[in-house]
């Protein structure tokens, strides 16, 4: 206990100068910089609570464009304002939500969108959770696909494939790193807390963990849900920046993307995610430029792959990460020797 | 509109689709059942081979049969360069880096593929010989779909027979079954699972060509969701099964084909949902799907 005090402080520092920072920021760059700046900080979050399931679970979830998705057209259409209802074929909010003379501010539509994803990773999580986590991976890409072909069938609600345009600009370097200081606080409650410790005791051994009464599906639908909130805030925080979303850009290479984030950066370490998504952001507007000029189309996601690729082969646990031997792994190792390269049924 | 014929036509096309997941499901249930691993470098293959099997036949005009022959060549050296790389050097890690490295592998494949042909779709003429259409009262068909009927039940027997009757194929079932004791048995392990992504890689290459020639058309990203949907015909049939993830495919391929077919059209978008919706169904129901067996976890 007497450890969490000062640590609790840092992160009340590191918020005021990062504040300070983002405060020069604002003044000093231009509009440009700090489109990108505003986009790393959302892919950081997105990547932050993409590491709460994929980096501590354990479990490999692809579905985190969808969530994404989910929110960024929920707080979209909170928002929408009144009077470009109708120009643009978006329906009126029912009495439910206000009434149809009624738009939502900026907070609560995040919150919102935020609270559906979450509800979606539920009934996604539920059925498929109880199962060996691989098939999370293949259940999570289906549901990418299913909310993708909602978001262009739906016309009543989404205008189909030409997406919504003429989203009001809400998006600022401070409410986007407020949320992403407010999804690091949270992600690092969780893992310092009784609750993280059984996640990663899931992630190393399930059935060691069982047998100490950790109830598997429990903690991982929860990491699941909670992810998925920061992922329909990140979503709707981007909906607001780019004030256009089409259903297709939140596809594979999304999801993809903010993979690559994660496994470059490192996977179950605080700050791997954020230095994941600030370098390859960086990296992608360094590159675009040449992409375009030489008509190369593909060559950004080409380099992810090719990093992602040889982080796994060489350095698999990511740029910040420490090398981590399981005590399981040590142990067979110094038993079987050569022998334990083969343990991979179990 | 929903007489006899209509029907008789969807469920050919259910089943020629079925032929191709089945195919896919082939070599993806092999791999997932000796590594664990969901292979999604193995969608990338389908596309490498029908590109492949473009530029062998139609732009260097080779003969019909030694293009095939290259295809599937091609498909088993890059399934063993995939092996050899990467994935020998990640096992005996966490199942999920060779997931990721899977994943990784996928992207690179389609964005080479996008950087060296074009983003846009190639047209890929059905060979002549395969493009006569026949007409009965009941079934209008082309050469290509008994072709892609034939040959898919052709690859599927010899399979059966690789894996139930021949040393090598008994050794892969073995190693499935459980990898420390067939190391122990003295099968070389390693030979064992390059040689099962050789095949699967060769029979996806080749699947590239019939998607090809029956669909009409290429594209750098036409393996993606067709690789994955192989996995969901995998999990339908049930993990570990290679008559499952036969069956899987012709249940999966029906089931997406009719379910457009019979719907309204305004559902016809909708084809790719109904697919990951059923694996979601499958799940909840059935986890071990149709033919498979509980997985049981070892301490």
């Amino acid at each position: 206990m007497k450890r969490r005090i000062p640590q609790e402080l840092w992160f009340v520092v590191g918020g005021l100068v990062l504040f300070g920072a983002l405060f020069v920021a604002e003044k000093t760059l231009n509009r440009y910089l700090l489109h990108i700046l505003i986009l790393m900080g959302i892919y950081s979050i997105a990547t932050v609570s993409l590491n709460l399931t994929n980096g501590y679970t354990g479990l490999f979830s692809l579905g985190h464009a969808a969530f994404m998705a989910i929110g960024a057209y929920t707080s979209t259409l909170l928002t929408f304002p009144v009077p470009l209802r109708e120009a643009y074929d978006l329906p009126r909010l029912p009495w439910f939500l206000g009434g149809p003379d009624a738009a939502w501010s900026f907070f609560p539509a995040l919150l919102v969108g935020g609270a559906l994803a979450s509800c979606a990773a539920l009934l996604i999580g539920a059925p498929v959770l109880r199962l060996r986590g691989h098939y999370l991976s293949v259940a999570s890409l289906g549901f990418m696909v299913i909310v993708v072909t909602f978001a262009k069938t739906l016309k009543g609600i989404t205008r189909g494939p030409m997406g919504i345009s003429a989203i009001p600009l809400y998006t600022n370097v401070y409410w986007t790193f407020l949320w992403l200081f407010i999804t690091m606080y949270v992600v690092w409650r969780i893992v310092n807390s009784r609750f993280g410790r059984a996640l990663m005791a899931l992630r190393e051994d399930e059935t060691a963990a069982q047998v100490l009464g950790i109830y598997p599906m429990k903690y991982k639908l929860f990491a699941f849900v909670v992810g998925a909130f920061f992922a329909g805030v990140a979503g709707g925080l981007y909906a607001h920046l780019t004030k256009a979303i089409r259903p297709f850009e939140f596809s594979f290479t999304l999801t993809f993307q903010i993979v690559v984030m994660l496994i470059v950066g490192g996977m179950g370490t605080m700050s791997g995610p954020v230095v994941g998504a600030v370098l390859l952001l960086a990296l992608r507007y360094a590159l675009k430029p040449l992409e375009e000029h030489l008509k190369l189309y593909g060559l950004i996601e080409l380099v992810y792959a090719l990093l992602l690729i040889v982080i796994m082969l060489w350095k698999p646990e990511g740029l910040v990460g420490r090398k981590r031997v399981s005590a399981r792994g040590r142990q067979e190792r110094k038993e079987e020797g050569e022998w334990a390269r083969f343990s991979i049924l179990r | 509109m929903f007489s006899l014929s209509y029907f008789l036509q969807q469920s050919m096309n259910g089943i020629i689709l079925g032929c191709i997941y089945a195919l896919l499901a082939l070599g993806m249930t092999v791999v997932y059942g000796i590594l664990r691993l969901i292979n999604f470098a193995h969608g990338a293959l389908i596309t490498l081979g029908a590109f492949f099997m473009y530029f062998v036949f139609f732009r260097l005009g080779l003969p019909f049969v030694a293009a095939l022959f290259l295809v599937l060549g091609f498909g088993g050296a890059m399934g063993l360069v995939l092996d050899l790389v990467a994935y020998r050097k990640l096992r005996g890690g966490p199942e999920v880096a060779l997931l990721i490295t899977s994943l990784g592998f996928y992207t690179f494949i389609e964005n080479f593929t996008k950087l060296i042909v074009s983003p846009q779709p190639y047209a890929f003429k059905t060979p002549e010989f395969l493009a006569t259409l026949y007409r009965t009262p009941y079934l209008t068909f082309r050469t290509v779909d008994v072709f892609i009927i034939f040959s898919s039940l052709l690859i599927m027997l010899a399979f059966h027979l690789f894996v139930k009757r021949t040393k090598l194929g008994i050794a892969m079932r073995a190693t499935a079954e459980n990898l420390e004791v067939a190391n122990l048995m003295g099968i070389e392990v390693n030979r064992v699972i390059s040689v099962a992504f050789v095949l699967g890689s060769a029979i996806a290459a080749f699947t590239g060509f019939l998607w090809g020639a029956k669909y009409g058309q290429i594209s750098y990203d036409m393996g993606f969701l067709t690789g994955v949907k192989a996995f969901v015909a995998v999990v339908v049939g049930g993990v570990g099964s290679i008559p499952g993830a036969m069956l899987g495919g012709f249940v999966l391929g029906l089931a997406e084909i009719l379910s457009i077919a019979f719907l309204p059209t305004r559902f016809a978008e909708y084809r790719d949902g109904i697919v990951f919706a059923i694996l979601i169904l499958v799940l909840l129901i059935r986890p071990s799907g149709i033919m498979g067996i509980r997985e049981e976890v070892r301490v």
